[in-house]
């Protein structure tokens, strides 16, 4: 029997990734809203989705009891909620900047900042298409390099 | 057999809407790897996995405040055609892709007010669900506003295409608006929202947009109305033998 807290618990969800873009955890994305643990040793986790029809939310939900089970923590229950609702606000810089590393434009602060190149850095780019691989990204190309790219679209 | 859906006003309520994006969703999802483009493609898929998800929460939700031992799938794949509330217009088959996206358009332009206003309601749960649903909104209203200024004001085919559609789809516009008893009274408990004040901002947006597309209003025609009390067009039944087949022909399976 393995006493959690919820600091513990938190630690071990860090390795817990969102299935679609591996370099961020689902804490980096915000997903993760809190981790409580009972007076019974009951652990709790609390999740968002980010967005309504992400056909991601039931593989994490087995991610997270698959994680805590595998450091002895069975008593676990995912919980969903929706407010408040997720938003790319609450992506940390350093999220980002590794969204960025990994080829894709980090969501921007407001509609009036570029979007730049993840690849060159340019200010000039191009929407091909507004809704990409996944519903979160949209599709653009940059107009120095050519290179297309994932956009993480603000929300 | 009691054409709605269940017996506690705030789940029907909630089921409304969620028929509303399931069918749409459905809807959606039959013209997957049919779009003019690929981007087009990828685009219908998103618009329909965000309707299926919105019908998703809210069918959960309908559910735990049944508390009747029905699930989400319960109500999408066991219900008859008679006991889904979902309005008229989000049936309208996919005759053209002029029509998908005027269609995608009224239900937008409409959406975005009616989650907005939701998004404060004082039922919590409904309103985190809303508020969610109102930025997707906002984001699909962008593409299909698009669409109708393209086609509208591009090629004299795609002009005549988007203007039919337009015309076609319009009459079945009216009943985003129709209140009846129990908008009313979950209006009044500041749950729901009063559908005729929806149809200003709808208006506005849908006029403007026509304007823009060189699109004309069409003529003030008869409305149709019934599917808030299970009144379908035929297109429905067909819609839903599809989508039911897998629950229907093996009941309870999982994959």
């Amino acid at each position: 029997m393995v006493t959690a807290t919820a600091a513990r618990v938190r630690e071990i969800l860090d390795a817990v990734v969102d299935p679609e873009i591996p370099v961020l955890t689902i804490a980096d994305l915000g997903i993760l809203r809190d981790v409580a643990v009972d007076d019974d040793g009951r652990v709790v986790v609390t999740i968002t989705p980010t967005y309504s029809g992400c056909p991601a939310m039931d593989l994490i939900r087995e991610e997270v009891e698959r994680a805590l089970a595998a450091h002895g923590y069975h008593d676990v229950e995912v919980r969903t909620t929706f407010s408040p609702p997720w938003s790319t606000d609450l992506m940390s810089e350093e999220a980002k900047e590794k969204l960025r590393a990994y080829g894709i434009a980090p969501p921007r602060s407001g509609d009036d900042e570029p979007i730049r190149c993840p690849r060159c850095g340019e200010p000039s780019t191009r929407t091909v298409a507004r809704f990409g691989s996944t519903a979160c990204k949209a599709l653009m190309v940059c107009e120095r390099c050519l290179e297309p790219f994932d956009h993480f679209k603000e929300l | 057999m009691d054409t709605l859906t269940t017996t506690k006003p705030l789940a029907t309520y909630v089921v409304r809407h969620a028929d509303d994006n399931l069918v749409l969703g459905q809807r959606l999802s039959e013209y997957i790897s049919w779009a003019p483009e690929l981007e087009e493609d990828l685009a219908i898929a998103n618009l329909a996995l965000d309707h299926i998800g919105v019908a998703h929460h809210l069918y959960d939700y309908a559910a735990e405040v049944e508390d009747d031992g029905r699930d989400a799938d319960g109500f999408a794949f066991l219900r008859d055609e008679r006991q889904f509330t979902n309005v008229q217009l989000v049936e309208r088959p996919n005759t053209d892709f002029a029509h998908i996206m005027a269609r995608q358009f009224f239900v937008d332009a409409y959406q975005v007010p009616l989650w907005d206003a939701l998004a404060r309601s004082a039922d919590e749960r409904l309103a985190g669900i809303a508020a969610k649903a109102a930025k997707e909104a906002r984001y699909h209203l962008r593409h299909s506003r698009m669409w109708v200024l393209r086609l509208g004001d591009g090629t004299e085919e795609s002009h005549r295409r988007m203007q039919a559609a337009i015309d076609e789809l319009w009459r079945f516009t009216g009943e985003l608006f129709e209140a009846d008893d129990l908008t009313d009274e979950l209006a009044a408990a500041g749950i729901g929202v009063d559908p005729a004040t929806l149809e200003a901002p709808w208006r506005r947006t849908v006029l403007a947009t026509l304007a823009e597309a060189t699109l004309d209003e069409p003529h003030e025609t008869v409305m149709r109305t019934g599917g808030r009390r299970g009144l379908h067009t035929e297109a429905l039944g067909h819609l839903l033998a599809e989508m039911q087949f897998l629950q229907r022909a093996y009941p309870g399976l999982e994959w």
